[in-house]
């Protein structure tokens, strides 16, 4: 089995949000909630650069470690998955999160914040494959067709790779040798306690 | 918060000028602006120098904004979104993985340690000391301690404090414990009310504590009496009965401390309740942290407050259960505040002629 990751390559990244769009279009997500999103450092002065940030499906999650009903799990290809069933909604995998992936419906209502949503991987939940309840929970499940994430699959730069992590590192050594120069992968050091030597 | 973050700035706003503005105020600005672009230019000069490669080319790579460095110098990277949802614009915040540690590490084995610890001492306590007892006996009169409000709001508090107690725990201990034996799905159910009881009892408890301060305040300030108290080994020495005002030193401990506990557990708390209303991730993850560290802690301090209130003393239990108490204990444990009472004609005159007689 695979081990998923996800890379975003600042120097490609053009802040167009075509990845966010993808993924809110794929799984209906709904309005105020962001599975991934893109975020600008140093906006508008030199050295500026784009990263396109979602759930990065971490080694040794911490949201699933801090969860006080443990409704995480882990998929074979080392998806990050939750069960909706299960969360209740305390907000603790935000704090944990490095990445700020876990959303929420709603903002307070009594520190109820409902269910918690975030980035599947497009490989959907608990809910068997296919089903309707799937999706309106947890998306589409593209993983069990063979396809990738959207988000990554229709990145216009190909900054965001998404794909098996000794393969999209690869890719990514390749490009920083070609080109000179690569700002690193970013948040793989705290997700994959591994970042890309070149 | 003290944590500051990375943060890319917005470019600088344009300074305006109008024609007839003071000439004084514009050429302060004008050299303050001068200064600025000077400072500027110096700062930068060896940014400048690396743009460009050993073989005198460009270097595209010089910069920009690097993670390790950023990450070296900030607990967090945060930047731009076209978002409106400020929590959103922080890339990254590895402190995340330490929350994480604290959370499932320490705060378990730490809460662990304070509680069973607590009721080992107790348990040891009780074993070697034993209840407590009035030497004199009973009496058969009764005094009165507390008045049915008094008592009202002590129950308040103390009720709604266990049902915040347990509640808590359970977020904390429940996967470990409760999980386990009953299932997920049945321990998501009961762990969902458990958190709305957390939250809703919350005000309960806040209501309690409010009427208890403000009606044994002026009970609880230390006095004089208090360093005797301490000096004859307050009250622990089997036999030995140091006089007190209405509370003993150890009273005004729970009381202080409950205050103390009292009011960092709420205002951490809803903090909690109302996240990221008032402050940012790193705000979030101490409120969590001040509210799990005073909580454990309280509840040790509740638990020994229990332990003297039933097991640990003979008669105690009666001043918070029925209101009064025997005319024999109040007089060995409480003598100053017997003598008070009695000067201020509150006891019955049965209690009154045999009080003196001490």
């Amino acid at each position: 089995m695979a081990r998923m990751k996800f890379l975003c390559d600042a120097e490609r990244c053009i802040d167009c949000n075509a990845c966010v769009t993808a993924c809110k279009n794929e799984h209906d997500v709904p309005w105020g909630i962001n599975r991934r999103r893109v975020i600008t450092l140093n906006d508008g002065k030199p050295g500026e650069r784009s990263v396109s940030m979602a759930c990065m499906h971490c080694t040794d999650a911490p949201c699933a470690a801090v969860c006080p009903v443990s409704c995480f799990y882990t998929t074979a290809d080392a998806v990050v998955l939750h069960s909706k069933d299960l969360c209740i909604g305390c907000g603790y995998c935000f704090y944990a999160c490095p990445f700020g992936a876990p959303q929420y419906p709603r903002i307070g209502n009594f520190g109820s914040r409902g269910k918690m949503d975030k980035c599947t991987y497009c490989a959907g939940g608990p809910e068997p494959d296919g089903t309707m309840i799937q999706y309106e929970k947890y998306g589409n499940d593209r993983l069990v067709e063979g396809k990738l994430p959207l988000c990554a699959e229709m990145c216009s730069t190909k900054s965001l790779l998404a794909g098996d992590g000794d393969i999209i590192a690869q890719i990514y050594k390749e490009r920083v040798v070609k080109r000179g120069f690569g700002s690193g992968a970013w948040g793989w050091m705290t997700a994959y306690h591994q970042g890309i030597a070149v | 918060m003290s944590f500051s973050a990375y943060r890319a700035a917005p470019t600088a706003g344009h300074v305006s000028g109008g024609r007839k503005i003071m000439m004084l105020l514009a050429h302060i600005r004008v050299a303050v602006a001068l200064l600025t672009i000077l400072m500027a230019l110096t700062v930068s000069a060896p940014t400048f120098a690396q743009q460009l490669n050993p073989d005198g080319t460009p270097n595209p790579d010089a910069s920009e904004v690097n993670e390790r460095t950023l990450l070296k110098e900030y607990p967090r990277i945060e930047g731009w979104i076209s978002i409106p949802n400020e929590t959103a614009s922080v890339l990254m915040q590895p402190v995340g993985r330490s929350w994480d540690f604290y959370h499932e590490v320490l705060l378990h084995w730490a809460a662990l340690a304070v509680i069973l610890g607590m009721l080992l001492i107790l348990a040891i306590f009780y074993l070697a000391v034993g209840p407590l007892r009035t030497s004199a006996g009973r009496s058969g009169i009764r005094v009165l301690r507390f008045t049915t409000f008094e008592r009202f709001s002590h129950w308040l508090t103390a009720t709604s404090f266990v049902v915040l107690a347990v509640t808590g725990l359970n977020i904390t201990f429940g996967k470990r414990v409760l999980l386990p034996l009953i299932g997920p799905d049945a321990f998501s159910l009961v762990a969902q009310y458990a958190k709305f009881v957390h939250d809703y009892v919350s005000f309960a408890f806040v209501l309690g504590l409010v009427l208890i301060v403000s009606m044994w305040m002026k009970d609880n300030i230390p006095r004089k009496i208090d360093l005797i108290w301490l000096k004859e080994g307050g009250g622990f020495i089997p036999g030995k009965h140091p006089t007190a005002g209405r509370f003993n030193v150890g009273e005004k401990l729970v009381f202080w401390l409950a205050l103390g506990g009292g009011v960092a557990v709420a205002v951490s708390g809803y903090l909690l309740m109302f996240p990221f209303y008032v402050t940012n991730i790193a705000g979030m993850q101490v409120a969590q942290v001040v509210h799990s560290v005073v909580a454990v802690l309280f509840v040790a301090l509740i638990l020994g407050h229990i332990y003297i209130g039933t097991l640990g003393m003979k008669g105690a239990f009666e001043a918070m259960g029925t209101g009064s108490v025997d005319l024999n204990w109040a007089k060995e444990h409480h003598g100053k505040w017997l003598e008070d009472e009695i000067a201020k004609g509150r006891v019955s005159q049965q209690a009154a002629s045999v009080a003196p007689a001490e």
